[in-house]
């Protein structure tokens, strides 16, 4: 589903990617791992169109996404969360849920002023939409509420709500778990097995190794730009790279989880 | 300051309550339908202008606060797309009239205001996407000064006679040119002129120009809650995040700016044949200026708040004209004094503007969403976006790769 | 064919002048840029207010006889009036930042912006209902000469302002590189943040930026009056955006990149106006800033990510 090879990504002197190779097959639950600054969210950066690599193929469905801005890549069928959280402040959950169905929606700005059938049929289609997605995730008490009033956990949930919103096949969830309390953690590592069940592929960045070694069918792991190790979730605890790679961080954890 | 500050929160409070928005309402509508009637009737045919030269305000301040306020997008160029609605409208005209008069016979032309107003907003649209196209890729600040230099070009263009359509400095109806009446503007005043009341020229006018306004409530207020005014409202808070869920940032900043410009040439147009008379000097930049002034001071994104802005700009001064002649203020200010209001305007307004970033960025009548947008945010957030500008400015070359 | 020649020279000194001028004024948008990332929109006024304080300073200093008794004296009284005029306006480019832009610091962008257009509307009124609303002769107190060189004619006040604007050039070249309060200018441009940490006073280096951009705006202001011969309320508006369009072409916040946009830009309009069209060469100034923004936006000396100031 998506193939990316030999991708290089250099940020003046600072090479932030260096040719690294990695795919994502249709249905998988993909981790992404790594130390910080080992290029993670770069390479989120790249699949979604806010970089453009500056060597290498990345392909989506056979189609190369290099070069094609966010909306577009969006409406192919990639949507993400951010890991600084991203939402709109200012709006509610539903308006911050009803953006996102912007590019499955197709009223014109003349169909509005008139308000013509069409257009109210979609608008309500719009509102039961969001109202769906927000209830998948597990908000749908939280409709009218402002975004940048929701607890931090729940910012995280909308979050993801707004990109299923999209109707993506595929999600990057950009470290959805940093920040939640273990309660919150489960019901999230939950939500992630839901997504997938609806028939959407989820490409993860995480630290929590709770989390990664719950879901992920595979794992790949990231150390200063480059993929230094890639396989089940149980292999990659034990290579002896990648422990190397989060000593003093990580590997505690690592070891400890398995 | 403290008492400024005072004073604006009580205003702000009075009208969130519901008693206070309704009467509001109610004096807003009376006095918009029925004083210009009273000072026509009492032989004030100045204050009769005003109010029409408002009501025109009010429109263009409506029509730049889809870009301003809705979109978050500063347009200093604005007065260039009411220059094209004007000319073009007028040039329109010039040939519009004579074809009427051949067909239909003497009287006719007075049909072609209204047969061009359906179609004045193209030239305006028109324009916005020639200038919107390529620019609106731009960060905030250049777009700002790259619409200021557009609104120049048109300036420039205009002054030197550009395809022989403007007569230059001069100004259109040029020799050999008229403008015909309105269809109805001579029948009111036949037939709805009672003793010494005259249903003037500048009455009627002013009620096409308010019926033009309600209608561009009317259109922006149902787009604003539609998926577009949904798209402006997110672009406007992260425009990162909205492209990344599939918002086409560069169309939904083109609508705005369309959109914008067709009020600008509708209200263009509108203005040619009210006047009469149209030349450069009356799309400067500092006209350009005024409006959005007139958005930041009535509070950005909100229509009443936007009317306020260009009701108090446009006619305080001349209110305070008037209220120094009457009896109740007589003594007060003198001669001299008055007509410096005029003269200090722009000064005040200047000062105004800097007063109001500092103290009350939202407007004296804001949006809800957009004073909270404008609430001045803490310090870590600040570093937060300080740390994302500059990774936007250092590891891309533009900010179009986004959009 | 020498006639030819003499034309393009001729503009070639033209340009020169006027490019001296839009590099002085945009030197005045690029140092606030580059530490301050916005546009100062009311930097054009600063041109305007500097050559009314010049104008002042030298009508009344030359009520002094001893000023006028010599050639020496004369260029004295003149770089007098100069200094004058960038102190003066370099002091108000401090209040400017201190009361219109600093409460905005935290603020959404657009509110700076639009402070900075309230303060440009609240300057050029004050000078039209206080000064005067028509446009003022600049005294010109010495025999201006002129000299033949290539079929070019090069006036003594062309002469002065290409001098004058290489001569503030190379002082800010050297005072941005060498010294310990222009090295801190460079610092917190390239980050504002470390910079404040490595105990740089922010505040005070802000203040300073916003008083040499005034000040050499000022300068720009004082020769525009002498080579035009007048000045105006207004005066400031179009060589404003075209200052602003000369920092864009040079890359905004990059010093060097100032000067030679402002040379490069007063060379093509000066040519422009030759050989295209006098009345549409303001036209093609903002054409060339709508093209360098959309084709260009780092500017030709933008590209080095490290080097703003």
């Amino acid at each position: 589903m998506l193939e990316i090879k030999n991708v290089t990504m250099q940020f003046g002197g600072l090479k932030a990617l260096a040719n690294v190779d990695f795919h994502v097959d249709k249905g998988e639950i993909v981790a992404l791992i790594g130390p910080n600054g080992a290029g993670k969210t770069t390479l989120f950066n790249l699949l979604t169109g806010i970089y453009k690599p500056t060597e290498g193929t990345i392909e989506f469905e056979g189609t190369s996404l290099i070069g094609k801005k966010a909306y577009r890549i969006c409406v192919m069928g990639i949507a993400r969360t951010f890991q600084n959280i991203r939402l709109f402040a200012n709006m509610t959950t539903l308006e911050n849920v009803m953006v996102a169905r912007d590019s499955r929606t197709s009223a014109t700005p003349l169909m509005s002023v008139f308000g013509t059938r069409a257009f109210r049929r979609e608008e309500e289609h719009t509102v039961d939409e969001a109202r769906r997605w927000l209830r998948f995730v597990g908000l749908e008490d939280k409709v009218n509420e402002l975004a940048m009033n929701l607890p931090y956990g729940e910012q995280r949930k909308l979050e993801i709500a707004r990109a299923l919103a999209t109707e993506p096949k595929l999600i990057l969830l950009d470290e959805p778990a940093a920040g939640m309390n273990p309660q919150e953690t489960a019901s999230l590592t939950e939500l992630i097995g839901k997504i997938r069940e609806t028939g959407v592929t989820v490409l993860l960045i995480e630290h929590d190794m709770k989390v990664v070694m719950g879901i992920a069918d595979r794992v790949s792991v990231l150390d200063f730009g480059e993929m230094i190790a890639e396989g089940k979730p149980e292999e990659i605890q034990r290579d002896p790279k990648v422990i190397e790679a989060y000593l003093g961080s990580g590997a505690e954890a690592l070891v400890a989880e398995g | 300051m403290g008492a400024i500050r005072t004073g604006l929160t009580a205003v702000n409070d009075f009208f969130s309550t519901r008693f206070g928005r309704v009467a509001f309402f109610f004096v807003l509508a009376a006095i918009t339908l029925f004083m210009p009637v009273l000072f026509q009737a009492a032989g004030n045919a100045f204050m009769v202008r005003i109010f029409a030269l408002v009501a025109i305000y009010v429109l263009l301040a409506l029509g730049l606060n889809i870009v301003v306020g809705s979109a978050g997008l500063l347009n200093l160029g604005y007065m260039a797309f009411y220059a094209v609605g004007a000319y073009a409208g007028m040039n329109l005209g010039f040939v519009l009239q004579q074809l009427l008069e051949y067909w239909f016979g003497e009287g006719a032309q007075s049909f072609s205001y209204w047969a061009i107003l359906p179609f004045a907003a193209i030239p305006g649209v028109i324009a916005g996407i020639f200038l919107g196209a390529p620019v609106l890729r731009l960060r905030g600040d250049y777009l700002a000064i790259v619409t200021l230099g557009f609104g120049e070009i048109v300036r420039i263009a205009i002054t030197n006679d550009i395809g022989g359509l403007t007569n230059g400095a001069s100004g259109l109806p040029g020799v050999g040119q008229r403008v015909a009446p309105a269809a109805g503007q001579e029948w009111v005043r036949d037939n709805l002129s009672f003793g010494t009341f005259v249903f003037s020229r500048d009455l009627f006018w002013y009620y096409v120009i308010i019926a033009l306004v309600l209608f561009a409530i009317f259109v922006i207020t149902r787009i604003d809650n539609s998926r577009l005014g949904r798209a402006w409202v997110a672009m406007r808070e992260d425009e990162v995040a909205a492209a990344s869920v599939g918002v086409n940032i560069l169309t939904t900043k083109l609508w705005a700016f369309a959109l914008g410009a067709a009020w600008g040439g509708i209200a263009g147009h509108t203005f040619s044949y009210w006047v009469g008379f149209i030349s450069p000097e009356s799309f400067n930049f500092m006209e350009s200026v005024l409006i959005v002034g007139m958005i930041v001071l009535g509070g950005m994104g909100s229509i009443p708040g936007v009317i306020l802005g260009a009701v108090i700009i446009t006619a305080l001064p001349e209110v305070i004209r008037v209220l120094a002649g009457s009896p109740l203020l007589a003594g007060v200010l003198t001669v001299e004094q008055v007509a410096l209001v005029g003269d200090y305007r722009f000064l005040i307004f200047g000062a105004l503007m800097v007063v109001m970033m500092a103290l009350r960025p939202q407007g004296i009548l804001p949006e809800k969403r957009r004073a909270r947008e404008l609430r001045p945010i803490d310090d870590s957030v600040l570093a937060k976006e300080n740390q994302q500008l500059w990774e936007a400015e250092h590891k891309r070359d533009t900010d179009s790769d986004i959009i | 064919m020498s006639v030819e020649l003499g034309i393009f020279a001729q503009q070639i000194v033209n340009g020169l002048t006027l490019g001296g001028m839009y590099a002085l004024l945009a030197l005045g948008y690029t140092l606030v840029y580059g530490i301050l990332l916005m546009i100062n929109f009311a930097h054009s006024e600063m041109f305007m207010f500097g050559a009314y304080v010049g104008m002042f300073s030298l009508q009344g200093l030359s009520q002094i006889p001893f000023f006028t008794s010599s050639g020496g004296a004369l260029l004295l009284l003149y770089t007098l009036a100069i200094l004058i005029a960038m102190v003066l306006t370099g002091i108000l480019g401090v209040i400017i930042e201190r009361f219109a832009y600093r409460p905005l610091r935290h603020a959404p962008r657009l509110a700076p912006l639009i402070s900075a257009i309230g303060v440009s509307l609240f300057l050029q009124n004050a000078v039209l209902l206080w000064v005067s609303s028509r446009s003022i002769p600049f005294p010109v107190l010495f025999e201006v000469q002129t000299f033949q060189f290539a079929g070019a004619n090069i006036s003594s006040v062309q002469i002065m302002i290409i001098v004058g604007t290489v001569l503030l050039m190379l002082l800010l070249d050297n005072f941005v590189s060498r010294t310990r309060l222009g090295k801190s200018m460079r610092a917190t441009s390239q980050d504002r943040d470390t910079a404040g940490l490595m105990g740089i006073d922010i505040n005070r280096v802000i203040a300073l930026t916003f008083f040499i951009g005034p000040a050499l705006g000022a300068v720009a202001g004082i020769f525009s009056g002498m080579y035009y011969g007048s000045i105006k309320f207004n005066m400031g508006f179009i060589p404003g955006i075209k200052s602003f369009t000369a920092a864009v072409i040079g890359g905004i916040g990059n010093l060097r990149g100032a000067m030679l946009g402002g040379f490069l830009l007063g060379l093509l309009e000066s040519l422009s106006a030759a050989y295209i069209s006098t009345a549409y060469k303001d036209v093609i100034a903002f054409g060339i800033l709508i093209a360098v923004l959309i084709f260009k936006p780092g500017g030709l000396l933008g590209e080095s990510v490290s080097e703003k100031v």
